[in-house]
């Protein structure tokens, strides 16, 4: 397990750099539109995968995040500077995770996938309420001066910021911790793990960074409303190609990422009326046939063929 | 804290799941530096008294007093960090974590938070201490089931604790495994640890408890003395499935 | 007092209909061990159907909810059957059962959600039968709720005394209780499972037909029922049929006042209310007793 770390840590840097290349090269606008579209998938997965992964504990929530980012540049985006409204942005996005991680992580697993699977719904009737009955308005637009180069290479920064967050973690006593808590939640709590804050700082740390993408790609709409920003679909690819990917390793969600953004795209301009049935389609194929995602499967190819070649 | 009393003081402690009372108003005392055994046949509340003990479980009724103060009620995270750590009746190890790793586990999260290269070395010295020094980079899931007792001893003694609680430690060794198991627990008493341990190996409690606590059906029918306690016409009773008061 | 009595009315009936929807769930969740995230979509998916015999065919959608019934049941053993038993041997009903199926029914959920957009769009439907008010105590009624309300009633009655006094239901509540030890007793604890899962399916259908005399939906609106009827088996307590029924008249009454008297944007966010007390002050429900 060791080596392949080692290797693919090399490979995802190399990658990052190279991505951050590819306006420089070709000004290609569908290309970096593609980019875009990748890497803000790449972003989520890894950061849902942050959280999922050592504790199994599935949020189908990730879009209720995604669009109070989005919702927070549209609000306050032309009156204050970006890096303000990011951490705006964060703010809220980590109070929000913060509050459901408190009613739900002390609890068993069921009733947090429960909570989330209605949240992304309940936040959206809550903001279609309040710019109904408040602002009187249903959507919202936003025109700031933000490039899509600018965009993408605000996506690449943080990507590579998760990465490091989450190489420091492996290595630090937080990540020993959710690692005995993967195993065995009880011998965790008897070593005086406090399991509850653990999972809890890392739900709020995955939000944070999922409303942050939110909140970078909200230029790219130019006009939102809450039956955009919250769509339900967004949680669903994120968990899907984490999934694919494989949870349980820090780069597992990037393999699953990267071909299912594209084949997302490719399904979505070709069968724009049946893309649902696709996408429900493909998950259930993901999940009888590659129940741990292709990292895994690698992994264990890779062992075997260790094990013959030996 | 409180010198003078007793390492841990049970009152009253009582649980019931639906309609059972699997503990019913149990008294216990561990002294400092005493070994004392929690007896009974199987389903007399034995694990559920050691759960409520431990901050597992949280009772419906009762006084836990641990170095003089109150902690029943308390999540176990905040037991374990006040100093009291606990083997399970089926080993509990994570099986993809070497050795070396549980015992840090043990050490991370105690009351000093040990970390880094000092827990490294403190590590390895728990692991000679237990017998595995030369198993430390291995995972804790290839080890035989003795090896995992121990390593689970291991990592309890990385907390550095007050009171040890032994859950069927002892149980499914052969004789001379047994009598290497009698010796470590009775080292680790002189080292000024106190143990409460649950346990059935009669051998085992004649050789390191003072004291021993039987219970039957969730209730405490003896306690005193081991050698008086063994003798006791309602624990042989309990023991040999005889009416309790004949 | 005409207030009072037309909100009395209207919550319970309204509630009738979640108690009978999560109680097939629970039925599901409690003995299948099935976390079925597109349960819901069998509700919008039976209302449609309804929809669809009434407005082309001038069906009565009480021939329809017979039908339901059978096809319902036939549905959901399917699902069962094709879908999740794999699933159940891969994990051996073990812990990992839980993920793998709620990650299954929730790709379930788009392909159902989808075909349905498909076939109707994604617009808003209704129709009228017996939509005729009814006066109860000075209170005006649609005469559908009234019929709706009783048979939500008899089915729970039924479900009742199947589970409480017949052979079958007592081995449906040996595999609820203790799926290890019902074998032991000659029980084929997937078969139960099967027919109990199939049986809430049957249970949903029904009540799509039900839903779809006076409520107005669209194809999306699944994810809103199954996200209901979670929030009532929780605070009832998994697995118990009464707890259902109370807590399924509860949220019924109290989406019914908010709706009525403060907004009906907000009804969700009371079923997310009354969500968190359960989850804040008693975790295994309203009935259960908290494990830890």
């Amino acid at each position: 397990m060791k080596l392949p770390q080692k290797k693919s840590l090399l490979l995802v840097w190399g990658m990052l750099a190279a991505a951050a290349l590819l306006p420089v090269l070709s000004s290609n606008d569908y290309y970096l539109g593609l980019g875009i579209n990748l890497s803000q998938y790449v972003l989520m997965a890894t950061a849902w995968a942050v959280f999922s992964g050592p504790t199994r504990y599935v949020s189908l929530a990730s879009v209720a995040f995604y669009g109070i980012g989005a919702y927070a540049v549209a609000v306050v985006g032309d009156a204050l500077p970006l890096p303000v409204v990011f951490l705006i942005a964060v703010a809220a996005g980590s109070l929000l995770a913060l509050l459901v991680g408190l009613a739900t992580l002390r609890l068993s697993g069921t009733y947090f996938v429960i909570f989330t699977f209605g949240l992304a719904e309940l936040v959206r009737q809550l903001f279609t309420w309040y710019e109904v009955n408040i602002t009187k308005t249903v959507g919202r637009y936003i025109f700031l001066e933000v490039t899509p180069r600018q965009i993408y290479w605000e996506l690449l920064a943080l990507l590579a910021l998760l990465f490091a967050l989450s190489w420091w973690i492996q290595r630090s006593r937080l990540g020993l911790a959710l690692r005995v808590i993967g195993e065995d939640e009880m011998v965790a709590r008897h070593i005086g793990i406090d399991v509850t804050r653990s999972k809890l700082v890392l739900f709020v740390v995955s939000s944070a960074f999922i409303t942050l993408t939110g909140a970078i790609m909200a230029p790219r709409w130019t006009y939102i409303d809450p039956a955009i920003s919250f769509n339900a679909v967004i949680s669903f690819q994120v968990v899907i190609m984490a999934l694919l990917g494989g949870a349980g390793s820090l780069f597992g969600p990037v393999a699953g990422a990267i071909p299912l953004s594209l084949l997302f795209e490719f399904l979505s301009a070709r069968f724009p009326n049946h893309f649902s049935i696709l996408l429900g389609a493909a998950f259930m194929v993901i999940v009888y046939f590659v129940p741990n995602g292709v990292a895994a499967a690698l992994s264990a190819w890779w062992r075997r063929r260790g094990k013959a070649a030996a | 804290m409180n010198s003078s009393a007793p390492m841990l003081r049970v009152r009253g402690l009582s649980r019931s799941f639906g309609g059972l009372r699997a503990v019913d108003r149990l008294d216990l005392e561990v002294g400092r530096g005493e070994i004392v055994g929690l007896l009974g046949p199987n389903g007399s509340g034995k694990t559920t008294a050691m759960n409520l003990i431990s901050g597992a479980l949280v009772p419906d009724a009762g006084v836990v007093e641990f170095d003089g103060e109150p902690v029943q009620g308390l999540p176990a995270f905040k037991l374990a960090r006040k100093g009291m750590a606990r083997s399970f009746q089926l080993v509990r190890v994570p099986c993809e974590l070497s050795c070396l790793e549980n015992v840090i586990s043990g050490l991370a999260f105690g009351p000093r938070g040990i970390w880094g290269e000092a827990a490294r070395t403190r590590a390895r010295g728990h692991l000679a201490r237990v017998g595995l020094a030369d198993k430390a980079d291995v995972p804790a899931g290839e080890l035989t089931y003795i090896d995992q007792k121990r390593l689970e001893l291991a990592r309890a003694l990385a907390l550095q604790p007050k009171l040890l609680l032994l859950d069927e430690w002892l149980a499914g060794l052969n004789p001379t495994e047994l009598q290497e198991g009698i010796a470590l627990v009775r080292e680790i008493r002189d080292s000024g640890l106190s143990i409460l341990m649950v346990e059935h190996v009669m051998d085992a409690i004649r050789a390191l408890c003072t004291r021993c606590v039987v219970m039957s059906a969730g209730w405490v029918i003896a306690q005193g003395q081991t050698a008086e306690v063994l003798a006791h016409p309602d624990v042989l009773a309990a023991y040999l499935g005889g009416a309790a008061h004949a | 007092m005409q207030l009072i009595v037309e909100l009395l009315l209207f919550g319970l009936t309204l509630g009738g209909l979640y108690a009978m929807v999560a109680m097939g769930l629970t039925l599901q969740y409690g003995v299948a061990r099935i976390m079925h995230l597109a349960y819901g979509e069998w509700l919008i998916a039976a209302a449609f159907g309804a929809y669809a015999a009434f407005t082309y065919w001038q069906v009565n959608p009480l021939i329809t909810l017979a039908l339901s019934l059978p096809v319902g049941f036939a549905v959901n053993w399917l699902v069962y059957q094709v879908l999740l038993s794999p699933l159940v041997r891969r994990t051996q009903a073990g812990p990992a059962l839980e993920v793998d199926s709620l990650l299954a029914t929730f790709g379930l959920l788009f392909v159902v959600q989808g075909v349905m957009v498909v076939l109707f769009g994604g617009s808003y439907h209704s129709y009228n039968f017996a939509a005729e008010a009814v006066n109860i105590g000075g209170a005006l009624i649609a005469r559908n709720r009234l019929i709706m309300f009783g048979l939500t009633v008899l089915a729970g009655l039924s479900i009742y005394l199947f589970l409480s006094r017949t052979r079958a239901g007592a081995a449906v509540r040996a595999v609820a209780t203790a799926p290890g030890n019902a074998p032991l007793v000659g029980i084929d604890v997937r078969k139960v499972s099967a027919i109990t899962f199939a049986v809430g399916g049957a249970l949903v259908a029904a009540g799509g037909v039900l839903a779809s005399m006076f409520l107005t939906f669209s194809a999306s609106m699944g994810v809103i029922f199954t996200m209901k009827a979670l929030i009532v088996i929780i605070m009832g307590g998994v697995g118990n049929m009464l707890g259902a029924v109370v807590a399924g008249l509860l949220l019924g009454m109290a989406e019914t006042l908010v709706a009525r008297l403060v907004d009906p944007g907000l009804t969700l966010a009371v079923n997310y209310l009354l969500f968190l007390s359960v989850l804040l002050w008693r975790p295994a429900g309203l009935f259960g007793r908290p494990v830890r």
